[in-house]
């Protein structure tokens, strides 16, 4: 893994990801689509220093999600997941 | 709706400085009515917007620090850093009367719910100790039994954040068991020589790994991969420790 060691937990992408998603995406199981493993989005390693967010594997390293927001659009890049398992929010309940 | 990008979907908040409260030399706390807050969980924290005439905006995130009580009230502890660029604000002109923007609660991985009822080790380097605070005032609040641990690290006594508080919980029977490790200057007749926390402090200093406990660890990224480490050495099963970076300056993104 050649990534730079200077990096942040999932967790803090939590607050730029609220604003595209209702529920809490950091706490949602994800696989990577590179070394299989299926982790918590909030221990991703973050890399938030640059004009966006990259979150990638804690294992591995491969890059699991781009995140950025370009004038007013966001650009979304998920393909480093196979899949996310997010639990349903109750319909009561705020977004967190 | 189809076509409508669903943006700000959590809102800035208008959020009143009601108090401030020095920690230390260089940490402050600030007590902010924020307008319909949903209230939180402990661990959780919140992005705060500064906005200068000109329209320049700075984000910066702030763990919670108080316990989830429903009065619409919150407390952030701000730790000044030399080049900051937001904290220096927070911790030097900010007064109460003051409006700041602010988002959240946010996060729903890094907090302790009143219901876990299992051993908990709370690990914190410096300011980290913010959030690890929120849970053991939600643990009080909420009347819990759970066993608590904390491992402070911190540079020198005078950097102890809540140290009164914390005295005061030490004491009491039933209550959270603290073990201070100073990595720079330690009090006097201090029997631990200074320096960074070890196998023999995770030993002796926190819950030990028959028990399963939950372990939650906060600090600079170095702090957090150290400690880590130290607990997964010391038989620790990885699902079970959950942590947060503050990143190498610690003032987050």
């Amino acid at each position: 893994m050649n990534a730079p060691m200077n990096y942040l937990d999932g967790n803090a992408a939590a607050g730029e990801l609220s604003r595209v998603f209702a529920v809490d995406i950091t706490s949602a199981k994800g696989q990577c689509a590179n070394c299989g493993a299926k982790r918590r989005f909030a221990e991703a390693h973050l890399y938030s220093h640059c004009p966006g967010l990259v979150a990638r594997c804690a294992l591995c390293g491969h890059v699991l999600l781009r995140f950025a927001n370009v004038r007013g659009r966001v650009f979304l890049d998920l393909s480093g997941m196979t899949y996310l398992r997010v639990d349903a929010p109750k319909q009561e309940e705020a977004p967190v | 709706m189809a076509g409508t990008a669903v943006l700000e979907r959590v809102t800035w908040r208008a959020a009143n400085v009601v108090a401030v409260r020095d920690e230390t030399a260089t940490a402050r706390t600030l007590a902010l009515a924020v307008c319909d807050w949903p209230g939180h969980v402990a661990g959780q924290h919140v992005d705060v917007r500064l906005t200068a005439p000109d329209g320049y905006s700075a984000v910066r995130s702030y763990s919670i620090a108080s316990a989830p009580i429903s009065d619409g009230r919150i407390e952030i502890t701000v730790e000044r850093l030399p080049n900051g660029e937001v904290s220096p604000y927070l911790t030097q002109e900010v007064m109460v009367g003051d409006e700041l923007e602010l988002r959240g609660p946010i996060g729903g991985w890094f907090v302790w719910r009143r219901d876990q009822t299992e051993p908990i080790q709370l690990l914190a380097g410096g300011s980290g100790i913010v959030p690890l605070m929120a849970m053991i005032r939600s643990r009080r609040s909420a009347g819990s039994s759970a066993p608590f641990r904390l491992l402070y690290s911190v540079r020198e006594p005078e950097k102890v954040f809540y140290r009164d508080e914390l005295r005061t919980l030490s004491n009491q029977g039933d209550s959270v068991v603290i073990t201070y490790a100073y990595t720079r200057v330690t009090p006097n007749d201090w029997r631990r020589p200074a320096g960074r926390i070890d196998a023999p402090l995770i030993a002796t200093g926190t819950w030990p790994s028959t028990l399963r406990p939950t372990s939650y660890v906060c600090g600079p990224t170095s702090f957090v991969e150290h400690a880590t480490d130290l607990l997964i050495a010391a038989g620790h099963d990885r699902e079970r420790i959950r942590t947060e970076r503050f990143g190498a300056t610690g003032e987050r993104k």
